[in-house]
């Protein structure tokens, strides 16, 4: 198989513009490339579908508001009246990770989420964030986090590293549970479409069918991973904010 | 595997920093407050028509009830006026039939009133038809002429005596 069809070719990291400042590169590549289309994307969408402010909203509107409503529900059940001031923040989190996953499904473009580092830096971000909110919410009672109520002092011994090990993990299973998704995905369907060439015009019809299908299931994985990411990140507030399990 | 290329993870980082603080402020400044500014304009209007619809339906409850009061103020004024055209009918009616009793019980007295002077003329009459036929017969019997005078108290005293 050449070097250009291998199904991992998708995933390579091309520098558009190359940019070194300060010893670090900061080169233009198409992965940055669709980072800015899908945040020009999302910005695009749900300013111009508000624009007319309709009292009765049309198609495109009812789908900003609809995205609107459905995290500010999310964060409402999971968190509580306190989590409005990180509204801004899941929203964000939630319409990025979702329109990199959605354009990401368009032929010859760049999926940004199939890359860990990406999604590493998101959950980084989340993480980091959340804790901040505990730290600065609780300050050093937010280590009684790490302590779990109504448990014998013995156990104590052997469940506070667990806890700690399993809190310092989520941005690890956060980030790793999308970038799978999206990598295994988009490999797959690569793969089947080798077997559409490779069984040519007499039996290519079978992998074709299943691409067809699998391409759906790709856009439900789509949007549930979206959706996990964000669910977990308030998951995860609702943690620093009520320090409880 | 392109993902575990080092050499690829600082301009991925660097411009997922950039892309996401700038998505969160276009999200925060301007997506956001646009969406919950039609959101709430919207909860607003409805809270408003139900406050509305609310209003309306007090006011026609309160046109129900005003509407009864007059229809009932109606009835009550229509009741007096039958009870007091019934009382004065009533009282007209009693005061013609105590008129006619009166009427019927002077005619009543003028006739015995009448009746008594008839009496009393027929009884004068029949004294002095009496007294006539007496001294007639008397003057026929005896051939005595009798004073007017004697025959008087002779008719008297035999009056007096049948009675």
């Amino acid at each position: 198989m050449a070097e250009g069809h291998s199904p991992l070719a998708q995933f390579e990291i091309k520098r558009l513009v190359e940019m070194n400042v300060g010893g670090v590169d900061v080169s233009f590549t198409n992965s940055s490339l669709f980072m800015i289309i899908v945040i020009a994307a999302i910005t695009l969408f749900l300013t111009l579908s508000m624009r007319g402010r309709a009292m009765v909203p049309g198609r495109m509107q009812s789908m900003a508001e609809l995205s609107y409503e459905f995290i500010a529900n999310m964060l409402k059940e999971n968190v509580g009246s306190e989590g409005r001031k990180y509204f801004p923040f899941i929203f964000s989190v939630f319409m990025f990770v979702l329109f990199c996953n959605l354009i990401g499904m368009i032929p010859y473009s760049f999926t940004v989420t199939s890359h860990i580092i990406v999604t590493f830096g998101l959950a980084a971000t989340v993480f980091v964030t959340v804790t901040l909110v505990g730290i600065f919410r609780h300050g050093f009672k937010f280590l009684s986090f790490f302590v779990p109520s109504d448990v014998p002092a013995v156990l104590l011994v052997l469940l506070v590293p667990i806890e700690i090990i399993s809190y310092f993990v989520r941005p690890i299973s956060l980030s790793v549970r999308l970038f799978a998704n999206m990598l295994a995905g988009h490999t797959l369907l690569k793969v089947f479409g080798a077997f559409v060439i490779a069984l040519s015009w007499w039996g290519g019809w079978v992998p074709l069918a299943f691409i067809t299908a699998l391409t759906g299931l790709e856009f439900l994985v789509a949007f549930l991973q979206a959706y996990v990411f964000a669910i977990l990140s308030c998951l995860y507030l609702n943690d620093a904010i009520h320090l409880h399990h | 595997m392109p993902q575990l290329n080092f050499a690829d993870f600082p301009p991925q980082l660097v411009w997922l920093a950039i892309s996401f603080v700038i998505l969160y402020i276009a999200m925060a400044k301007i997506a956001i407050p646009r969406i919950s500014e039609v959101l709430e304009g919207r909860q607003d209007r409805i809270a408003k028509d139900l406050d509305e619809a609310r209003r309306l339906s007090e006011e026609s409850e309160q046109a129900k009830t005003e509407y009864e009061a007059a229809l009932e103020e109606a009835r009550s004024k229509a009741h007096t006026m039958v009870a007091g055209l019934k009382a004065e009918l009533a009282k007209e009616q009693d005061a013609s039939k105590a008129e006619l009793e009166a009427k019927l019980a002077d005619n009543a007295k003028a006739a015995e009133e009448s009746i008594a002077n008839a009496k009393e003329t027929a009884l004068a009459n029949v004294k002095s038809i009496a007294g006539e036929a007496a001294k007639a017969a008397v003057s026929k019997l005896v051939s005595l002429d009798v004073s007017d005078a004697d025959l008087n108290a002779a008719v008297e005293a035999n009056l007096k005596g049948k009675a």
